[in-house]
């Protein structure tokens, strides 16, 4: 490797090696500076996610780096911007109650950090084993995040079912990775479709793909790997949830489809089925479970799964528009949950007990009209009644699907839709139907931000969602 | 004013309103008049303005006007909007009935009335957008966008099983909906457009004419409401606020009469020759079995509401007997039906209001002491009865001539179902109006008030002229009609020979 060619290399990555030195600089004066330095180490990250993103935005170059393990274009860029955005809006509600959950440790900013840099890794990850490295990154650094709040015992629960459920799931991964690769000689997404392109596939190499999509589906939280999910939810520090809700699974997302889009191109209608079945079990499992849910984070956990399902509906599809349905859809995902995390955040009660039961939002509309509108809007939205923005995330992606000529999927997924709308639907009747009970706290600043900008977006996609469109578009041109 | 966006202006006037309510407060006598005039004053606007729509319109032309096309959003979604003869006076039906329903709840609505104008005014915009969408991507937007506003209606401002109601009106009407949407989507890849205008003109092959024909059937019928599909409608009716169940009755539910004509009839012609039967079997079944049960109401808006379920069957019946004189007869029954209806529930309206139930054992005698209700609640019910020189009179008999032509067996089954309409309507107003003035509680009853005059009297005017003079509508809608049944049966004719040909 000459010197021009690592330089290049090196520009291409630029943001990424941002946020590794700044990484590691916020560590030195967090451990400099001790205790007290948790509000500062936390603005300082929100600035080094910022300054990256800026970067990112400003410089966009395309190309391959490090010999093709990485790779920047159009699609990575895209969903890197999304990624980031919701790093710095869920580090931001943490400041909203950072105190009262033990998050006021200057360790807690710099993991976030460093599970950021291990997202945008993956999303630019070109290569078996890059995308393995930046998943684990990723992972772990999160793994200790759930468990931050070390005096709960359901934080340390969250922590380590999520760590061995985890690790597992990576496990899994690896082994499908090292079966692909003795099946085809190669690491490199692209020299494994070339490998794949010319010769009929062998069963070793259908066990390596249904591995790695096994470990996916874990990352991802789709049924039949979701269990971990509710619990984890649960049990991590609400900010956490938040966390967990928005970026990496946009990262996971970005990955399957890179590695699905490009490696396993040629062989896609074996991959189609895996993903159209999960898409299926995923989006029936969301509606059907969450009706039960007296608690909103575990009730989000399956809102989650079964929003996990319907994005794979684009990806099961195989094409541009799929791609772009995607992409459409992990944003506006991303958008209403953060928004609805920073909700949940905002339920505290007057002595300063935190609650997260849905029925203590009854009567939410007469005691705090503003967070009532914006929740309603919230869960309209994730329940896909237009003219909110869940409506177009869901046309994209099933407009995918029509195309593919994937009948029952969309059928199903329709109608699994209608069924979710009964939880989505129940939270709105406590907040409006219902008599007020007690009245939450004041809502923290940033709080209030947050969902209100959130609920803008949803209320203003049909503003804003063309040239939102038109980049997922640009962005999709990169496969099929 | 020609290059004036005047439907665009007309649909999105009502959210100006809006943004006025937000800036007010409702929790004083002051601020409660602010938000009532405010409001009161953008429908009357709104109804104002969109009479240019009205007065700018071309009789003689039959295709759409006053277009305006911008980009929307990518995969070919625009924003375009434009009125034919079918849509036009639906946008004005919609403007005239929002003062209405304002004025409606000037008094009755105590809690949190803020909110419920800007639901209201909401719902405004989303039916108008409706009518005017010429995209088929934006009607679906604007077309479910309505179940917001209206579950929070029914939900917040209802009656006693009013989150039951809200739960079945939304999930009934979305379950019928998303179907649709999947066929909007299968259009757009068969025709490679979602613009109605390309639609119109493309022939979708018949195999797949079915499969959409029945998608879109899906939700029009739930939304209509048709037998039998239409339980969620008595419910709601029922426990909507007055006001509510006048813009159900008077606006949603033609909703699905106006979506079977632009898109199943005009977009889907083999298929709707194919399943014209089992429609009229259906709307037959709904004439008659629904007026049977409307006998046995003892819920006067129940009554109404059942009554409601057998007009619509008349234009399911007129727009798929597919001739001139069914889909102008369907429209005309729509139009009327819109503000005779809406009259009803106004009438349920003001005795519900002073004594706090719907139960008609409840009343009786009241010609008595309220002449003036008496007087106009017999004009509506004979216009419901489809008296001759109503209004209602001339949709019904239309859709007759229309159905007669198409199937004589349909058209006789369907016009008992006039004599048993004149039995529930008839006995209604027996029960309510007519007899000794026995019951205490009704003795101190008031005759209607200024502001309940100004509600009835208008719509009576309106009942009478149109069952009078129909002209007007007739001259609005016979271009478009016309076009549309004209491509239909040479939709019909093309397909019949090319399967000649092939014997």
């Amino acid at each position: 490797m000459t010197a021009e060619i690592l330089l290049a290399s090196l520009h291409l990555a630029t943001p990424e090696i941002i946020l590794a030195i700044g990484a590691l600089a916020l560590l030195m004066i967090g451990v400099f500076s001790g205790e007290k330095s948790g509000t500062t180490v936390t603005v300082l990250a929100i600035l080094l996610l910022v300054i990256s993103g800026g970067w990112m935005i400003l410089s966009g170059a395309d190309g391959l780096a490090f010999g093709g393990v990485f790779v920047s274009d159009a699609f990575a860029r895209f969903l890197k911007v999304v990624a980031l955005i919701g790093s710095v809006t869920a580090i931001i509600m943490t400041l909203g109650q950072s105190r009262s959950e033990h998050l006021n440790q200057f360790e807690f900013p710099v993991l976030l950090v460093l599970a950021t840099l291990g997202i945008l890794l993956m999303i630019s990850a070109n290569d078996l084993i890059s995308a393995y490295l930046a998943l684990e990154l990723q992972s772990l650094a999160l793994y200790v995040v759930a468990a931050i709040n070390r005096d709960s015992l359901k934080s340390t629960e969250a922590g380590l079912k999520y760590f061995v459920l985890g690790a597992l799931s990576s496990g899994m991964m690896l082994y499908g990775m090292s079966l692909v690769y003795g099946f085809t000689g190669h690491t490199g997404f692209a020299e494994i479709a070339t490998a794949l392109s010319g010769e009929s596939r062998s069963l070793g190499l259908l066990f390596g793909l249904v591995f790695v999509l096994t470990g996916f589906a874990f990352k991802i939280s789709a049924v039949p790997f979701h269990m971990w999910t509710p619990d984890v939810y649960e049990g991590a520090p609400t900010p956490v949830t938040a966390f967990f809700a928005a970026a990496p699974k946009i990262a996971a997302m970005a990955m399957l489809v890179r590695i699905v889009g490009t490696a396993f191109e040629p062989i896609k209608l074996d991959w189609q089925q895996v993903i159209s079945f999960i898409a299926i079990a995923s989006m029936v499992l969301g509606a059907f479970a969450a009706i039960g849910q007296r608690n909103i984070k575990r009730l989000m956990a399956y809102s989650s799964i079964g929003h996990m399902g319907y994005a794979l509906v684009g990806l099961a599809a195989g094409t541009k528009t799929g791609v772009s349905g995607v992409l459409i859809y992990m944003t506006i995902y991303m958008v209403m949950t953060l928004g609805t995390f920073a909700c949940i955040m905002a339920m505290r009660r007057k002595d300063g007990g935190v609650t997260e039961n849905i029925d203590d939002l009854a009567g939410l509309s007469a005691t705090n009209p503003f967070m009532a509108v914006v929740l309603t809007a919230l869960m309209f939205s994730l329940a896909g009644i237009p003219p909110l923005a869940g409506f177009f995330g869901k046309y994209f992606v099933f407009v995918a699907a029509i195309e593919a000529k994937l009948y029952a999927l969309a059928i199903i997924g329709v109608l699994a839709s209608v069924v979710g709308c009964y939880y989505y639907l129940r939270v709105i009747k406590l907040m409006w139907f219902d008599e007020a009970k007690g009245e939450f706290a004041r809502t923290a600043g940033v709080l209030r931000l947050v969902f209100g900008l959130s609920g803008l977006f949803v209320a203003g996609y049909v503003l804003i969602g063309g040239p939102l469109g038109a980049a997922a578009e640009a962005a999709s041109a990169s496969f099929f | 004013m020609t290059d004036w966006p005047i439907l665009s202006t007309v649909t999105f006037l009502p959210l100006v309103g809006v943004l006025f309510l937000l800036l007010t407060r409702d929790d004083t006598p002051n601020g409660r008049r602010n938000v009532l005039n405010v409001s009161l004053f953008t429908t009357l606007f709104t109804f104002l303005v969109s009479l240019f729509i009205w007065i700018g319109f071309d009789n003689s032309n039959p295709g759409f006007q006053m277009v305006e096309k911008t980009t929307w959003l990518g995969t070919g979604i625009g924003y375009h909007v434009g009125v034919d003869g079918i849509s036009m006076l639906f946008v004005i039906l919609t403007t005239l009935l929002m003062p209405f329903c304002i004025l409606a709840s000037w008094v009755t609505i105590e809690k949190r009335l803020k909110q419920y104008m800007i639901a209201f005014l909401l719902l405004e915009t989303l039916m108008i957008g409706v009518f005017v969408s010429l995209d088929i991507v934006l009607f679906y937007v604007f077309f479910e966008g309505g179940l917001i506003p209206m579950f929070l209606i029914i939900g917040v401002w209802g009656g006693k099983d009013r989150v039951y109601a809200s739960y079945k009106f939304f999930l009934y009407t979305l379950l019928g909906s998303v179907l649709m949407m999947l066929a909007i989507m299968a259009m757009y890849w068969q025709a490679g457009t979602t613009d109605i205008t390309e639609l119109l003109k493309y022939q979708f092959p018949a195999g797949l004419q079915t499969w959409l024909w029945l998608a879109f059937f899906a939700s029009f019928a739930v939304k209509m409401p048709m037998w039998p599909v239409h339980t969620w409608l008595p419910d709601a009716h029922v426990q909507a606020p007055t006001a509510g169940s006048v813009i159900l009755a008077g606006i949603l539910l033609k909703l699905g009469g106006y979506g079977m004509i632009r898109f199943s009839l005009a977009m889907f012609p083999l298929a709707s020759d194919y399943f014209a039967p089992m429609v009229f079997a259906l709307s037959v079944i709904a004439i008659i079995y629904t007026s049977l049960v409307a006998l046995m109401q003892e819920d006067m808006k129940k009554l109404i509401a059942y009554s409601s379920v057998a007009h619509m069957g008349y234009v399911t019946m007129g727009i798929f007997a597919a001739n001139t004189q069914g889909v102008q007869g369907a429209l005309f029954q729509m139009i009327s039906h819109g503000f005779v209806s809406g009259a009803l529930f106004l009438c349920v309206g003001v005795v519900y209001d002073r004594l706090h139930t719907r139960e008609i054992a409840a009343y009786g005698g009241l010609v008595n002491n309220m002449p003036k209700y008496a007087f106009a609640f017999m004009v509506f019910t004979m216009a419901n009865v489809g008296l001759p020189g109503t209004s209602g009179f001339i949709g019904e008999f239309l859709t007759l001539i229309g159905v007669f032509r198409a199937n004589t067996w349909v058209a006789l089954f369907a016009a008992t179902g006039v004599i048993l309409s004149a039995a529930y309507a008839l006995w209604l107003y027996r029960r309510i109006i007519f007899g000794a003035l026995e019951k205490e509680s009704l003795k101190a009853l008031f005759d209607l008030s200024p502001r309940e005059q100004a509600l009835l009297y208008p719509l009576i005017v309106l009942t009478i002229f149109f069952g009078v003079y129909p002209a007007p509508i007739f001259d609005a809608t016979a271009a478009s009609v016309d076009l549309l049944v004209n491509n239909y049966t040479a939709a019909l004719q093309a397909a019949h020979d090319v399967a000649l040909s092939v014997k």
